[in-house]
């Protein structure tokens, strides 16, 4: 029973990723070839279809990489790299978590702030939702240096910067989740606190909030892949010396493509461990507040 | 079986009716006169309750039966605070809806159970003791004896979706119980659930009131269930909602379920339903 349903979840996905592979290698051979083909005619070498096609999917500056290439250039800078290296994803990685961690825990908690708020005071609900949602329609690349150059200005460099690009980003779903969530008790409970005479935060803590878990949890894995991206953007066009942004940009200025997608592998793996780990989270508060197992 | 309840005072008034009186009771649970509630919508105003004269007393299993928009939902909730009158006047132990509330006079049973689904059903039952701040101990001590009282001990750590739909009512009437409130207002707390589930439920709150001594209001659709129970039944018509008949039961206080067959219980069943036809016809 439980084996057929996990092969009934993995055989889809294995798939789809095998589908994913089998376009990427034709893409990287056709993306490949014409640089490939003038490099052969230049160097007069005739070689065969097979020759040709191998050739293509190992050029040290490819076009596109082969998945071969990439896996193996995060597999050597992940494990044979000491952490402490410039070139250790391990390393870059742990720059780009810090700073989204930090953004994601601010944001959330600014983001709750704003939802009680909002549930809880007429006149904010009325004056702040429309600049909260304002907020989101200002493009972050155009933000991201302004707030790194206007804090390094006043001596605020490293980490701050970052995370508040990251909380910038990430508390904008948590507060529209919550506010949904806070709202979500059916009036016949929220009757019946009126019928105990309970004060406005007994109503909060015994109804709202546990009435908004869910919708907290399924604003966080928003947030958190959210915070990631804000970390990595933030570190983008202000020169960072390290992080997931850093090895980007520095991929794109030397053309180190294998590098540049890499990095992209290293910050996607992040991203799905990142929310897998707030699922997790959300299923066990689920099974401490009773859910019925599906 | 409480011997302190003698007469209650349940009288109805129309605007172009018979004179009345009022003789305010000291032992009255519930009190109105010429109560009225009027609701504004977009349609125009909707008369919820028009010139509703009512006594409660104390110790008094009174019914409210009639179709639906006839009041009887919106009467319970005028008592309970939940909605306010726009017109006449209504006590509640002496006081106004809104102090009765804020002193903890009630206990409510909604049409659902509305229990908490994150909370078991001993945590369910402990909420209003949580909220009134009592003691640890006191809380523990009190959801034994009040499920003990509807028959749910050693389901208090499991949880509402684990129960049945009547076990579930139950719990919510346990919830309403464990407090120290004289009044229980039902409002068609069994109306959800099937006859023969219901019968049992009858049969047990009528032990119940038996017990604990309770005043209980009592919302219903239906006929066999408010003449069961009732020592008092308010029949009302809808638009506007009013009261066209009052009927005091002639029931013994003690009932099994097969006195449902008896003469007595089939004449009264009669009048109630005499009085529910005549409120149609009356709006047509």
């Amino acid at each position: 029973m439980r084996n057929e349903r996990l092969s009934s979840r993995i055989v889809p996905v294995l798939t789809i990723v095998a589908i994913i592979i089998a376009i990427w290698y034709l893409a990287a051979i056709w993306m490949n070839a014409p640089f490939q083909r003038d490099l052969d005619r230049r160097g007069n070498v005739t070689s065969t279809t097979m020759e040709f096609v191998g050739k293509t999917l190992s050029q040290p500056k490819p076009v596109v990489p082969a998945p071969h290439q990439v896996v193996q250039n995060v597999f050597e800078n992940t494990f044979l790299r000491k952490v402490t290296s410039n070139r250790s994803l391990v390393y870059h990685s742990w720059v780009t978590l810090s700073s989204t961690l930090a953004g994601f825990a601010f944001g959330t908690a600014l983001g709750v702030l704003i939802a009680v708020g909002i549930v809880h005071v007429k006149a904010l609900d009325r004056s702040l939702m429309p600049w909260i949602i304002a907020s989101q329609t200002v493009p972050i690349l155009a933000i991201a240096p302004m707030v790194v150059v206007v804090l390094a200005a006043v001596n605020v460099t490293g980490l701050i910067p970052k995370a508040l690009i990251s909380t910038y980003l990430s508390f904008f779903p948590v507060a529209v989740g919550m506010v949904k969530g806070l709202r979500s008790p059916d009036l016949i409970h929220l009757d019946l606190m009126r019928t105990y005479n309970a004060s406005t935060w007994q109503t909060f803590w015994k109804l709202r909030m546990p009435a908004s878990m869910p919708f907290l949890f399924t604003s966080m894995k928003v947030a958190v892949a959210a915070s990631l991206v804000g970390a990595i953007v933030a570190e983008l066009p202000t020169g960072a010396a390290a992080g997931i942004g850093s090895k980007l940009l520095a991929g794109s200025y030397y053309s180190q493509t294998i590098d540049m997608w890499a990095a992209l592998i290293a910050g996607s793996l992040l991203a799905a461990m990142l929310v897998t780990i707030v699922g997790i989270g959300g299923r066990v508060v689920d099974r401490r507040m009773g859910v019925q197992a599906t | 079986m409480p011997d302190h309840i003698t007469r209650t005072n349940l009288r109805t008034h129309r605007t172009h009716g018979w004179p009345h009186r009022m003789t305010a009771s000291p032992a009255s649970v519930v009190s109105a006169r010429k109560l009225g509630l009027t609701f504004q919508t977009n349609d125009g105003p909707v008369h919820a309750l028009s010139d509703v004269d009512l006594e409660v007393e104390k110790g008094d299993f009174v019914s409210f039966i009639g179709p639906s928009g006839c009041g009887k939902t919106t009467f319970l909730r005028v008592i309970a605070d939940l909605e306010k009158n726009t017109g006449g006047e209504i006590s509640v132990n002496g006081m106004t809806p809104e102090e009765a509330r804020k002193a903890r006079a009630y206990g409510y049973v909604f049409q659902a159970p509305a229990l908490y689904p994150w909370r078991t059903i001993e945590n369910n039952v402990a909420l209003p003791l949580e909220i009134m701040e009592y003691s640890k101990a006191e809380q523990k001590q009190r959801v034994q004896r009040t499920l003990d009282l509807v028959n749910l001990a050693g389901f208090g750590n499991k949880y509402p979706w684990q129960l049945s739909g009547g076990m579930q009512q139950r719990a919510s009437i346990a919830r309403a119980l464990a407090f120290d409130a004289d009044l229980l207002l039902m409002d068609e707390p069994f109306g959800a659930l099937d006859e023969i589930v219901r019968d049992h439920l009858n049969a047990q709150l009528l032990k119940l009131w038996a017990t604990t001594e309770k005043t209980i209001c009592f919302v219903t659709h239906s006929i066999p269930e408010a003449v069961y129970l009732s020592t008092k039944i308010v029949v009302m018509s809808p638009r506007p909602g009013r009261v066209t008949d009052v009927i005091e039961s002639t029931l013994p206080r003690e009932r099994p379920l097969d006195i449902r067959e008896t003469p007595e219980f089939l004449a009264i069943a009669h009048r109630v339903r005499e009085g529910l036809r005549a409120g149609h016809s009356y709006e047509e």
